[in-house]
């Protein structure tokens, strides 16, 4: 199958979000680029019994409502880019993100359960849905809280004309 | 190459733990104490626990709960000891089983 | 003859939660397991769980384990650890061996059988090579015993299990060189699959594994494509460079003792194949004997805590224990929590086959 026709092909035939299933879902709030602040992006398009994301957001920026099968979905309005949300996801699908962190780079904090971790500052790949390698990125912040049970929060900069490819990073090689 | 994992992301570091010595194939080696045979035999790499009756071929653990018996090893002398679910014991002697094995009477260790 | 008034056979997830409820009724309670350790499948949960607060969604499946552990010993239930109970006479008598050496027989008023379920497997060329191994075992080894079984794996089968394991044998350090699936559409949550995919792990719809080969144990495997009759393409083989092989092809309950007694069966597709008949308390066609988790149809550990759960407050309230009122308002939170667990879309098939199994008209 040829690179361009797998990012057509769809969630249960590639194991990832497909560009138009992603587009086409309520769940899916790529923040302008003209928004200064962070934001959650949900990238969850199934319906399955879930919650924790809107218990967890203490702004109610998450709107799931009382049949838990619904696909949440993000108010831009009202998200403060705190990242509880990211940690608490069960299903490790939600990220921050802003186009323009500093001049030509944007901004992710995206979940990651992997040792090793890398040090602020240093330089790591990121990549797509599909795993494949996008472009390099700087590490801004690790953040391990307690309360995130674990789930460590990469806060990492890169150029923004990938802002939406990028959605986490390779794993380091084994220490 | 080392299958022991040291560090884990959820599970924490591995912690210390007190040593038994246990024989294997008439070699000497050091086990963490309490731990399954089966996974002190995989963490130091050993490809298969024993070799079937007719055609000898290797088997190693396939069910790791204790069910199937594809695990099974000479232990203490006693054939046919499900290892993916018995804990080593100071002094324990292991030995690659080949073939059936015969219960006699009064083996306790099943 | 040893005696107490509600025996629970496994102390997984299932069994735990129906000893908890059981004794909180005020029932005399003993649970059996056959490990050295409690907690069944639970403690090599150790990724999130799903649902919603009330079923403790977000805490990771080996805390909850430490969690009903606590709560068992606060109640000061009797557990018995290396117990394998090994028959079920006269409906109430279970015969069980203590220590793989003594032999005992417990007289109990009720029980309740959370055994469990048991892998199944794919056979291929090459499957009884050393390597080859339940994804189960692997994730056993992995998060309870910290070893890799191997460094370069591949899983069949993409089902939650196989998605969720191939995850973890990531976290652990093993590089997972591809998942094969023969169905034409991958079958685990895309939440899952979308991890293992970021982490650049293909997955292969409308494949399988044609056969295995090594020497001591697995070197290579040969992965083919199959058609839409799931019939091998001719030509279509590649190899890959892998020393083991994991099999997520499913569960079916581990139903022996329950048919040994007498339980009658019933067959339910979806949900692991023949189960012992249960009805909406979990009772089964045996008055004196309940059913909770997997052995009930293969779900998941948050159903099987609500089921221990009924099965818990069942047996003892038909003991005379728990008044009407407080069984029937606990027992329809529970059915209403296990409700919410089954629905969307991968739940409502488990809620119609659990339905299909309760209102069967027996002969």
């Amino acid at each position: 199958m040829k690179d361009v026709d797998i990012y057509d092909q769809p969630l249960k035939v590639t194991g990832a979000v497909s560009m138009v299933e992603l587009h086409n879902s309520p769940c899916y709030t790529l923040p302008p680029t003209d928004r200064r602040a962070l934001a959650a992006v949900i990238e969850c398009v199934e319906e399955i019994p879930c919650n924790p994301c809107e218990t967890a957001c203490p702004t109610g920026a998450i709107t799931i409502g009382k049949d838990i099968t619904t696909i949440p979905v993000v108010d831009l309005a009202k998200c403060t880019g705190c990242s509880l949300c990211v940690a608490a996801c069960p299903g490790m699908a939600i990220y921050l993100k802003k186009y323009e962190f500093v001049e030509n780079e944007a901004y992710i904090a995206f979940p990651f359960e992997y040792l090793p971790l890398p040090k602020d500052g240093d330089t790591v790949r990121l990549v797509d849905r599909l795993g494949n390698y996008v472009c390099d990125g700087t590490v801004l912040r690790v953040v391990q809280a307690k309360r995130n049970d674990r789930t460590t929060v990469m806060h990492v900069s890169y150029p923004n004309e990938y802002y939406e490819r990028v959605v986490s990073m390779e794993r380091l090689s084994k220490a | 190459m080392s299958y022991r994992i040291v560090d884990h992301p959820v599970l924490g570091p591995l912690e210390e733990s007190e040593m038994v010595t246990i024989t294997v194939d008439g070699k000497k080696m050091q086990a963490r104490k309490g731990e399954m045979i089966a996974a002190v035999l995989l963490a130091s790499g050993t490809s298969y626990f024993r070799k079937t009756v007719k055609v000898h071929e290797p088997r190693g653990i396939y069910c790791g709960i204790g069910r199937c018996t594809d695990c099974t090893m000479i232990v203490n002398g006693i054939p046919n000891i499900r290892t993916c679910i018995t804990a080593v014991e100071d002094g324990m002697v292991i030995e690659t089983q080949i073939g059936y094995g015969e219960w006699k009477k009064g083996d306790t260790h099943a | 003859m040893h005696k107490c008034e509600v025996l629970v056979i496994g102390a997984g997830p299932a069994g735990l939660s129906a000893a908890l409820e059981a004794a909180r009724g005020g029932a005399k309670v003993l649970l059996v397991d056959e490990n050295s350790k409690p907690g069944g499948q639970l403690f090599k949960q150790i990724h999130k769980f799903f649902g919603s607060h009330e079923h403790r969604a977000g805490v990771r499946g080996i805390d909850i384990g430490t969690q009903l552990l606590k709560e068992a010993e606060e109640l000061h239930i009797e557990v018995w650890l290396d117990a394998e109970a090994v028959g079920i006479f006269n409906q109430t008598e279970v015969w069980i061996i203590r220590d793989k050496q003594t032999s005992v027989t417990v007289k109990a008023d009720r029980v309740i059988i959370a055994s469990g379920a048991i892998e199944n497997s794919v056979n291929f060329p090459g499957w009884t090579l050393p390597g080859v191994m339940g994804a189960g075992a692997a994730q056993t080894m992995i998060n309870l015993h910290r070893v890799l079984p191997g460094t370069k794996v591949l899983m069949i089968g993409s089902g939650n299990v196989g998605v969720i394991v191939s995850y973890q044998l990531l976290q652990a350090g093993a590089d997972v060189i591809g998942v094969v699936e023969a169905a034409p559409q991958l079958g685990g949550y895309g939440v899952h699959t979308a991890k293992v995919r970021r982490a650049k792990v293909p997955f292969y719809t409308r494949h399988t594994v044609k056969k295995a080969w090594g020497k001591d144990r697995v070197e290579g495997a040969t992965i083919v494509q199959l058609d839409d009759k799931w019939r091998p393409i001719s030509g279509t083989e590649f190899d890959v460079d892998v020393d083991t092989i994991c099999i997520a092809a499913g569960l079916t309950p581990l139903v022996e003792l329950a048919f040994a007694a007498g339980c009658e069966p019933i067959y339910t597709p979806l949900l692991g194949g023949m189960v012992p008949w249960h009805d909406e308390s979990m009772k089964t066609s045996i008055p004196s004997i309940y059913l909770a988790g997997d052995i009930s149809g293969v779900e998941e550990a948050s159903t099987a805590m609500e089921e221990g759960r009924m099965a818990g407050l069942s047996a003892a309230h038909s003991l005379g224990y728990i008044s009407d009122s407080d069984y029937h308002t606990h027992f329809e939170e529970a059915q209403r929590r296990l409700d919410v667990l089954r629905a969307g879309m991968f739940g409502q098939k488990r809620r119609d086959a659990k339905a299909a199994i309760i209102g069967h008209q027996r002969g």
